[in-house]
């Protein structure tokens, strides 16, 4: 059990971070710092991918020296199809294979692409929810959940009558 | 058929899968520069005539020529990005296209009343993100990429919520917390693509397909089937993951609701069927367990509990958009069943929704526009003041309670069919009283149109016959019409469905 566990240690901060991450959203009722939660909670998932990447041995994705398209297409092929099967703890044999496809092996560099783009959505979300927050603090002077369900209460029954 | 597919000029037509994303896009950034909401406004109606046209000609390349796969930059799959259409995502494309034209049409007076006159540019540029999106999340045949489009359409639908503010401050913080939820929503849905990934190492969801096929399913990839359910189910409003729905519905600007309550949910649903029916496979245990335990289940709840709390509403557009969730748990109903007939009455049941809702939340929006009432008891009378627009209003509800002679009862029909030829009784029985349920919050709002007498005016009279603008009542028109028309004519939409769900499940 600890063997399995220890085996998959790059998953641990990451189910904290997960965990923590989505008990601030549930749990606080200030709305900025529900959205830093939620920035946590995303950042976690950044480093779930980034982590697949990762190949034992595997270097920085970049071609040196002499160009043989064909073989480079190879090692890149088996590193990235390999390199996924990275989490489930068979990366030796991965890297021995994709040695022997290029004598190199790389790191595979997808995940990384698209967490590029997963931090670029992530930005754009942080900004629009504290676009929110400041105009619902212009529009009701509060940012705590409980004091805007109570100004929101009194206006449906206000003008109920 | 042939006439559809030989509308565009060949050049064109080869990318029209590419287009009908780019265009959109390009022109939300043409759309930001413009100095008056008008001139906006006049650029996303070209682009919306643009993308119906286009899913027009797509719709006819795909029932002449079969799957189109368009590669993204010339990089072949499943290295490059797919787009891919087929004819289970053409009918969302036809809907995105058509709904969201009327939609845009019936957008200029609404839109002229709700947002400041300095953010209408910007109003509609949002928009045509959230549409370029939309589409996006339909065509596209990579399973990342259908969260960046579900991400760019969330993103922009959040600012455009809020704009209802002017009216309605609450409008902040039911997208304030839609924000929220959508987000946690999509970041399952990526963590889902994420095992998924480690499981295949592909993200080409074709090729995840076979590469699942070949291999078996493990834990991993269960777990990823229970993420991108959760993270999917959010987006659609799936039963217990709606909340963010209701508010998100009624204080958002007319013209926004009628536009996301008949795109958005569907277009999530349609992804959800995607992932469900295509990447996992529905004779797979697990996947099986989930469709009588999990979908039909929720469905079944989703269609009492949320109707029971429609008839309570005080706000008529929360009332209607509670209506929609549980809308959304006959279409879950229908997935439910698992079988091709199931699959094609839900995608048959989705569609027609969308042309009730389109007309129900355009009818409300004219009755706002006119005389600014939201709540139910305010729409006392307008069957005297607004005689035209009540009368699409009441179409469209009756449809949404499936009366006969209405899409409604089409639908609804083909539900019941396909529950009895599985066998589930008590679907049927569901089926039923949710019918029965959703007349009795219906018969609220008609009988507020149309039995009770307008409220006296200031002189003490009774306020005069208004007519909405010709750009309100056209689209709504069309829309209450089709609702009937296509009970009469129910082979395009009853055709497309089954094609639909025969793409996905193999069968006839």
């Amino acid at each position: 059990m600890l063997e399995i566990i220890l085996e998959r240690f790059n998953y641990i901060p990451i189910i904290i971070l997960m965990m923590t991450g989505l008990y601030v959203v549930i749990a606080t009722g200030n709305l900025v710092k529900r959205l830093v939660g939620l920035s946590l909670f995303q950042t976690s998932v950044f480093l779930l991918y980034i982590t697949m990447g990762k190949v034992f041995g595997g270097q920085p994705p970049i071609i040196v020296g002499d160009y043989h398209g064909e073989d480079a297409g190879h090692g890149a092929e088996a590193a990235a199809g390999h390199g996924a099967e990275h989490g489930a703890g068979a990366a030796d044999h991965a890297a021995e294979a994709a040695q022997h496809a290029a004598e190199i092996a790389y790191s595979n560099p997808l995940p990384h692409v698209l967490i590029l783009t997963a931090i670029v959505v992530g930005v754009a979300t942080l900004a629009v929810g504290l676009a929110l927050v400041v105009r619902i603090r212009e529009a009701y002077g509060t940012i705590e959940d409980d004091a805007l369900n109570a100004a929101d209460y009194s206006l449906e029954t206000g003008s109920a009558e | 058929m042939d006439m559809l597919a030989s509308l565009l000029p060949a050049g064109i037509a080869v990318h029209a899968p590419a287009l009908i994303v780019v265009i959109p896009l390009i022109m939300a950034a043409v759309a930001a520069l413009m100095p008056r909401g008008i001139f906006a406004w006049g650029v996303t109606l070209a682009t919306a005539i643009a993308v119906a046209v286009l899913s027009l000609n797509i719709l006819g390349q795909v029932s002449t020529g079969g799957v189109i796969s368009y590669a993204m930059g010339g990089w072949l799959p499943p290295v490059g990005i797919e787009l891919r259409v087929d004819m289970l995502n053409v009918p969302l494309l036809l809907l995105v296209g058509i709904v969201g034209l009327l939609c845009v049409i019936y957008a200029l007076p609404s839109v002229a009343d709700e947002i400041a006159k300095k953010q209408q540019s910007l109003f509609y540029s949002a928009f045509l993100v959230c549409f370029a999106g939309l589409l996006g999340v339909t065509i596209t045949g990579d399973a990342f990429n259908v969260f960046v489009f579900l991400e760019i359409s969330s993103i922009s639908t959040y600012t455009i919520i809020a704009m209802g503010a002017g009216k309605d401050r609450r409008a902040l913080t039911a997208s304030y917390n839609y924000l929220v939820l959508g987000t946690i929503g999509a970041t399952f849905f990526v963590i889902g693509v994420g095992f998924l990934y480690m499981a295949t190492g592909t993200l080409n969801i074709a090729d995840m397909a076979a590469v699942l096929e070949q291999n078996g399913h493990d834990r991993v990839t269960q777990a990823a089937f229970a993420f991108i359910v959760v993270g999917l189910g959010l987006k659609a409003a799936m039963f217990p993951l709606h909340v963010w729905l209701p508010n998100a519905y009624a204080f958002a600007p007319n013209f926004v609701t009628a536009f996301l309550a008949s795109t958005a949910t569907k277009v999530a649903f349609y992804a959800l069927i995607r992932f469900v029916f295509s990447v996992f496979h529905p004779e797979v245990n697990f996947v099986a367990m989930s469709f009588t335990w999990l979908f039909a289940v929720v469905g079944v709840i989703a269609m009492m509990v949320a109707s029971v709390q429609a008839v309570f509403q005080t706000d008529a557009r929360r009332l209607l958009a509670y209506s929609s969730v549980a809308q959304v748990g006959y279409m879950m109903l229908g997935l439910g069943m698992g079988t091709a007939a199931g699959l094609s009455a839900s995608m048959l049941h989705l569609m027609n929704h969308a042309l009730m809702k389109g007309a129900l939340f355009m009818a409300l929006g004219a009755f706002a526009l006119n005389f600014g009432v939201r709540r139910v008891k305010d729409l006392a009378g307008l069957g005297q003041t607004m005689p035209a627009s009540s009368a699409a209003f009441t179409v469209a509800s009756l449809s949404l309670v499936g009366v006969p002679l209405t899409v409604g009862f089409t639908s609804k029909w083909y539900l019941v069919t396909a529950a009895l030829e599985r066998g589930w009784w008590w679907a049927v029985a569901a089926l039923m009283i949710s019918s029965l349920l959703a007349l009795a919050y219906v018969a609220r709002l008609l009988s507020a149109i149309w039995m009770e007498t307008p409220p006296a005016g200031k002189a003490g009279l009774a306020p005069a016959r208004r007519l909405a603008p010709w750009m309100v009542l056209a689209p709504m028109s069309l829309l209450a019409f089709a609702n009937i028309y296509f009970f009469f004519h129910a082979d395009p939409l009853v055709g497309l469905a089954r094609a639909a769900a025969n793409a996905v499940m193999g069968g006839n």
